[in-house]
Parts: structure tokens; sequence; C-alpha cells
């Protein structure tokens, strides 16, 4: 198996990092390309950005983050939010993205999992899924749907997915630790990479969720101290996960 | 001076490229065009896309037929990922693809336990950690490095195709690029 990834989530709207990032030695924290930069710098193995703020037909916000960030970036990136249709997705993909995640949009219409991979790859489609009770979740994890969280997953997996963003909405925004009973049912029903969210709170609660699955997502933690990712990083080593090596410039 | 001519074949993400190539102070052009493919100091065949909509592109805009003529004149080309896979003889991906056969080898469908292939992965000899994200692998005689077993390089002449991302792969992907460039 590859090695685990700690993947930063940054939320924006409107091109603006909108939640939680505290910290001054930014020139401006709210960009999220100069967030990303400093974040890859810090080791982040990837990133994901979610347009909180996305609405049909209005996505050139979003399209132009992607290509300035997709300038400055050498780490692959996942864009998620509003993303409806393959134009949708291509708009993205062609900006530079390495990957889009799909939520709502895949639980209305399956099939652009399937459309988008046959595009693009499945490399380049993550579903994501906002679990709670063990149903599946939309509207930001506030409307309960009567799908079950892991035969979806697998569902997605069949039409074509390349990955499966896990979030437990009871975690999410609480540092308690990740759900990981959720996040082995997920991993053991299908053979695509899962990454784990919601809950990361210290650097054993992230190496706990890497024991069991591929990459962790990881939000509050580091926004509330983006200096801290390199030392994050070192902890979670330290709880015995081996992460990439980084390397200086030769 | 453009001195890197990145092969367009009309799918997927050229700008990660580009924009390395730019950090390390290369110009690059993405084009199909034969006459700049042959001509360019430098060729990179990137890596998104279908191995079947990718080779008829390449077929169709006499790109493929650049690349050869390119290979047989000993001039420099680096594969990327499905760059890799195109350069060699066939792929078992889209039912079957015949490739530009530059190099003796085939693309067979990934056997790990979670498919995609994706994330970090180590890559040896050269002791280094690049980016993958991939569902196929080579199989080729001239496999130069490996990843957990796996055939992630192969090197024939003047062709130099890796499985991974250089374009992701933070620093050690521009150390590695920066160094194709410079033997070339």
């Amino acid at each position: 198996m590859p090695l685990p990834r700690l993947i930063p989530c940054l939320d924006v709207a409107h091109g603006r990092v909108v939640k939680g990032v505290s910290f001054v030695n930014l020139r401006d924290v709210g960009d999220p390309v100069e967030l990303a930069r400093y974040y890859s710098d810090g080791g982040a193995d990837e990133l994901v950005f979610l347009d909180i703020a996305a609405t049909p037909n209005d996505d050139t916000t979003i399209v132009d983050v992607v290509r300035r960030v997709a300038d400055v970036l050498a780490i692959p990136f996942t864009v998620g939010g509003g993303i409806r249709s393959v134009d949708d997705a291509s708009r993205i993909i062609e900006a530079g993205a390495d990957r889009v995640s799909l939520n709502s949009a895949a639980l209305a219409t399956p099939e652009l999992i399937t459309e988008i991979a046959a595009r693009f790859g499945s490399q380049a489609v993550v579903v994501a899924i906002d679990a709670g009770d063990g149903v599946v979740h939309t509207h930001g994890g506030r409307r309960a749907t009567d799908i079950a969280t892991v035969p979806w997953a697998a569902e997605a997996a069949a039409r074509g997915a390349g990955e499966i963003l896990l979030t437990s909405i009871a975690r999410d925004g609480q540092r308690t630790g990740f759900d990981l009973a959720l996040t082995e049912a997920v991993r053991d029903a299908i053979d695509i990479p899962v990454i784990a969210s919601g809950g990361a709170g210290s650097a054993q609660h992230v190496a706990d969720a890497l024991g069991v699955t591929d990459a962790a997502l990881i939000a509050s933690i580091v926004h509330e101290n983006p200096a801290g990712l390199p030392g994050l990083r070192r902890e979670i080593e330290a709880c015995g996960v081996t992460l990439r090596p980084l390397r200086e410039n030769v | 001076m453009t001195d890197v001519v990145v092969v367009d074949y009309g799918a997927g993400n050229t700008r990660s490229v580009c924009s390395s190539l730019r950090q390390l102070g290369h110009d690059s052009v993405v084009t199909a065009d034969p006459e700049a493919i042959r001509s360019a100091p430098f060729v990179i065949l990137p890596g998104v896309g279908s191995a079947r909509s990718a080779m008829d592109h390449l077929n169709e805009t006499g790109a493929a037929g650049a690349l050869k003529a390119r290979y047989e004149a000993d001039q420099p080309i680096l594969g990327i990922c499905l760059g890799l896979q195109l350069a060699l003889e066939a792929s078992q991906e889209d039912g079957g693809v015949k490739g530009l056969g530059l190099v003796e080898g085939l693309v067979v469908r990934l056997e790990t336990p979670r498919i995609p292939r994706l994330g970090w992965a180590m890559v040896e000899p050269w002791n280094e950690a690049f980016y993958f994200a991939h569902s196929f692998v080579a199989e080729s005689p001239h496999s130069v490095a490996t990843s957990e077993g796996l055939c992630v390089a192969v090197r024939k002449g003047s062709f130099f195709g890796v499985q991974f991302h250089p374009e992701k792969s933070d620093q050690a992907g521009l150390n590695f690029l920066d160094q194709c460039l410079s033997l070339a």
C-alpha cells in the first residue's frame, strides 16, 4: 500500500477561505492560494478545497482559485462543492485540479460518477459521504436520507468512484477522534481508498485513523495553528505511522 | 525560447506539468503539432485520461508518428503515467489498445489491494517517495525502478517513462524533472 496521507481541508466561499483559520504570519490568511502553499510547504500530502458557497451556474470564482492553486502547488488537490455535471467537473479538472468530489449530485444522479470516471479516469472522482446514524445525509449533514451508508459507498465504488471521503457528522468539529468503526465498516465493504474525516483533535487521533485507512482529512486541528503542521507530522510519526519523507531543494 | 513541448492529446490536465517546468525555469508549450514534437529540445508525454482516447488522438493529429520519429532520432522523451504506458506495445485498458511501441512491454491492470493505487510511495533504488494515481501498470524488460514490487520506470534509448507524477510530487518531483531536463 502507498504511504498514509495527511490531507488538510479548506472551506472556500466566494474565493476566500472561510472557516476557522487563525494565523497572523500569512499576508492574507483568507487567500486559499497562499494558505495552500503554506500547507504544502509544511508537508501536506494532498489538499481538499470545498466550495461551500457553490451555486449552480456560478462557479467562476472556484475555477479561478483552482487555476491559481495549480500554478503554485506541486502536490495533488481535490475540489468539491457544486459539481453537478460532467461539464462542471471538466472546468475544475482542466483548471488544474486532480480530482473532483461529488456529494449530493452523486446521490441525485449516480450516473454522474460513471460519466466523469469514463472521461477522466476513476482516480479523478471522489465521492464524499456525510454519514450519521447509519445513513447518508445531505445539505451539509443537516438532512438525513433513507440511504444506508455502507451500501452507498459500495455502489459509488461500483459506479467508478476512485475514492470515498467519509465524514462522520457526529464527530465533525468535535475533536474527539475519528469514527473508526464507521471507517472500518466502509473500508471493508469496498476496494477503493477511503479518506477518514471528522474528529481530528490530536496526533494520536490521526495516527489511529491512519491505522485503519489510507488517508485522514484534517481541518480545525491545523487551521488553528497552520505553522504547527510539520510538528503534527512528527507527532503522528512518533505514534508509529510512517509518512512520506520530505525533501529539500537540491 | 520554448524548450519543452508537452504533448496535447485532448484529455486532462497539463497545467501542473507546465507550472512545474516554469518553476524550474523552462518555457513550455502544449501542442499536438508533429513538427513541434519532432524539433523540440525536450518532449513530455503527460499522463491523464484513458488509453484508447489518448492513442486515437495521437494518431489523428500525427503526434504518434512524430513521437516515433523523435525516438528513432534519439531525441529525449519523458513519459508520465499514461505517457509511460502509451510508449509500450499494448495496454489491457479499454478492452485492449495498441501503444506507440517505442519500448518493449505491456500494460496490465493492477492487482493491488486497493485500486486505484493512490498516494505517495517509495521508489527503489532511488530511495525517494513520489505521488501515484493509477489503475494499470507497465511490465517491461526495460524497467529501471520499482515501487512495492511494481515496475514504475522504464528506460530505453532516448525514452524515459515514469508511472508516478513528478509534477505532483512536491520537491522530490521537481528535483526529478530538473535532473531529466539537465541530462537531455
